[in-house]
């Protein structure tokens, strides 16, 4: 008899600003070089409205590369991004938050000695519209505004069923718990695009299912965007709309879950080339990756 | 609505026993409050009625009356250092420089111009909101330098605007009376009403001490529920997030050389506030008084009463400033320590006092990092649990 509010009533869903059908985010011609190294190289793809998308790729192929670019940690030397008709390359990393993009962290990236309902809250930040002098009278419409997200944040911390967590300190609780928090933290920034950067990394099959369960809840009653990177191939091979497969920075392949399979390229990046197709001769750059 | 909306499929009657249970919070604003505990409530309020009834001529000698002005003044300067230090987690060792300049403001805009000094002689609702705003303004200024740099660069940064400052303390000499000699204090008249000075209300006489040192703990209560309201809202947790993980402040929409700086502009208007009340206790102020050793004394403040907390800040200035004092008192009880300088004995006062200063800084740092403010809490969770052990 749990008396869980459905996220949707809690969170506005970000359906209703784009129209069906229309690219969220274009990435046409991305190249990030770090150093000598071309990390993310001519990488294009687009995601359309409500998609879980899905970024796969051996070790090193530039996926963590492509969200910091989105994210705007990393700046590309060649390439457009454009996020709902606006460029967001050379943005500072706040600017795009506020756009309505979140993201999490593949090595968990929380305010540690922050409690849990407090991470949440950050989530919201942008969310908070009052001042430095009304926050520190605390009366008026700075104390309803942080009523009215805590109410926000609690549906959050119900829908993600961490309830007995919510006054710990971040840093002392599980790691399960921890990147559902995370997750917890992305969705109460409102996202329309959110980006999750190995959600189900070092999990066992029941908190691999939990968080599987949280992330199409979350496009099923919100129905933001999402972009996937995951090792983890049953999970996007179950999730995904479509995967696109990262080698060495390049774009290997991009289609549906069954059509990238099938794909040889894609079992040559995984498995080794032999004579199933085509790659790429090893650059000597690559570095840190060798292929079997 | 509720705080307590349990997942459980368990009976609704078995709910409705647990809602008389003492202690349910069930609505977020009391979850929110400050004061959320009676407990808490009440222990602020006996404070308040302690502090409220003990200066001279009630308790207290008209010495200690001055002591306890020190302790509120080193409260409010603390708490300053706390919302850089403890809270946005920026490390500021300039924090002595800010409390001069604040001392000097208020002296030039409290003080008499002579042949020597400009003065505006203006009254206290002018030069102390002036002492605030003007080591803000400077704070503002320098903010975005050493939002550039973070940890130890950054405290060698804040050391170098110390020794600027002590510089031109120095130099500029019709403001500040120059090195070695140094000028009066602003004095705290309001209306034509001196705080300083000795008064007859309803026939007690009140020595000059005991009116500035109500004005002090008045200030330190705004000045703190300022502060508290602050650390709970937007403001405070993005402080918190640019000190935890300032990667992750900035993917929430945290911006981060406006956060550092604002944290900057308020630590700095704290200490300008707090230098000029302190030079009305200490009377006449020299430049060599803003020196790294006071930042020293503030950072002993914050680091012992408890990092990125209020009631820490208080706890911590109450220690800093009667620990000396108390040592002085328990002196000639304890051989081997001479009270004064020539008497007989292994150390005296002065060399014990800065010996347990140094000793307890690293004790804290050690055994409890988060200062005076934890070993209460584990006060308070021991008795909480009482009289099981969890």
């Amino acid at each position: 008899m749990a008396i869980v509010r459905p996220l949707g009533q809690a969170l506005p869903s970000t359906a209703a600003e784009v129209a069906a059908g229309e690219a969220v985010l274009e990435v046409e011609d991305l190249t990030l070089r770090l150093g000598g190294t071309t990390a993310v190289s001519d990488v294009g793809f687009h995601v359309e409205r409500g998609e879980l998308f899905c970024l796969i790729g051996p070790n090193g192929a530039g996926k963590t590369s492509v969200f910091n670019c989105l994210s705007g940690f990393y700046r590309p030397q060649q390439g457009r991004i454009t996020f709902l008709g606006e460029s967001l390359v050379g943005q500072r990393p706040d600017r795009i938050a506020e756009r309505g993009v979140a993201r999490t962290f593949q090595n968990i990236e929380l305010f540690e000695n922050l409690t849990v309902l407090d991470n949440l809250m950050l989530g919201r930040h942008r969310h908070l519209p009052y001042g430095v002098l009304a926050g520190i009278l605390h009366a008026g419409a700075a104390r309803r505004i942080e009523l009215d997200n805590r109410r926000k944040v609690e549906d959050i911390i119900d829908f993600l069923e961490i309830e007995a967590h919510r006054k710990f300190p971040v840093g002392m609780l599980p790691y399960g718990v921890k990147k559902r928090v995370e997750l917890g933290r992305a969705l109460a920034m409102e996202p329309k695009l959110l980006l999750l950067d190995e959600p189900v990394a070092g999990m066992n099959v029941e908190e691999t299912e939990d968080m599987a369960r949280f992330i199409l809840d979350i496009r099923a009653e919100l129905g933001v965007t999402i972009i996937l990177v995951e090792h983890d191939m049953g999970v996007v091979m179950d999730l995904a709309d479509r995967v696109m497969v990262l080698d060495f920075g390049r774009r290997i392949a991009l289609g549906t879950p069954a059509q990238i399979q099938r794909d040889p390229r894609v079992i040559a990046a995984y498995l080794g080339d032999g004579d199933a197709g085509e790659v790429g001769p090893p650059r000597a750059d690559d570095g840190g990756e060798v292929r079997p | 609505m509720s705080a307590l909306r349990g997942r459980d499929t368990g009976a609704r009657a078995s709910r409705a026993g647990l809602r008389g249970r003492p202690g349910l919070v069930t609505d977020y604003a009391r979850d929110q409050a400050i004061w959320n505990t009676p407990a808490k409530k009440a222990w602020t309020l006996a404070l308040v009625v302690v502090v409220l009834a003990s200066p001279a001529p009630m308790y207290l000698s008209r010495d200690l009356t001055s002591l306890l002005t020190t302790v509120f003044i080193y409260a409010i300067g603390g708490i300053g250092l706390n919302l850089v230090t403890g809270y946005a987690g920026q490390v500021s060792l300039g924090h002595a420089f800010f409390l001069g300049l604040g001392a000097y403001t208020a002296a030039f805009f409290g003080g008499e111009s002579t042949a020597t000094l400009h003065g505006l002689g203006l009254e206290l609702w002018v030069w102390l909101p002036m002492a605030g705003i003007v080591p803000a303004v400077v704070g503002f200024a320098v903010a975005p330098l050493a939002a550039r740099v973070r940890g130890l660069y950054l405290a060698i940064l804040t050391l170098g605007l110390l020794f600027v400052g002590e510089h031109v303390f120095k130099e500029a000499r019709s403001f500040t009376g120059g090195a070695g000699i140094g000028r009066a204090p602003a004095e705290p008249v309001i209306g034509g009403f001196d705080l300083y000075a000795r008064h007859t209300v309803l026939g007690v006489e009140l020595p000059r001490e005991t009116l500035f040192y109500y004005l002090c703990f008045a200030l330190l209560i705004v000045l703190g529920v300022a502060a508290r309201n602050l650390a709970r809202t937007k403001t405070g947790r993005a402080f918190a997030a640019v000190r935890d993980r300032d990667v992750a402040a900035e993917i929430m929409g945290v911006p981060l050389l406006k956060t550092k700086t604002l944290a900057f502009t308020l630590s700095s208007f704290y200490a300008g506030i707090a230098g000029a009340l302190l030079t009305v206790v200490w009377g006449r102020t020299t430049p060599e008084n803003w020196n790294l050793f006071l930042s020293v004394e503030f950072l002993a403040v914050i680091l012992i009463g408890g990092v990125a907390t209020i009631s820490g800040s208080i706890m911590g200035a109450a220690f800093v400033v009667l620990m000396p004092r108390l040592v002085e008192s328990l002196a000639p009880h304890v051989p081997l320590i001479a009270g004064r300088v020539g008497e007989p004995g292994l150390l005296t006062v002065f060399q014990l006092q800065g010996m347990l200063f140094g000793a307890l800084i690293v004790a804290f740092l050690v055994l409890e990092p988060r200062g005076l403010f934890g070993l209460w809490l584990r006060v308070r969770n021991y008795w909480k649990a009482w009289p099981f052990s969890y």
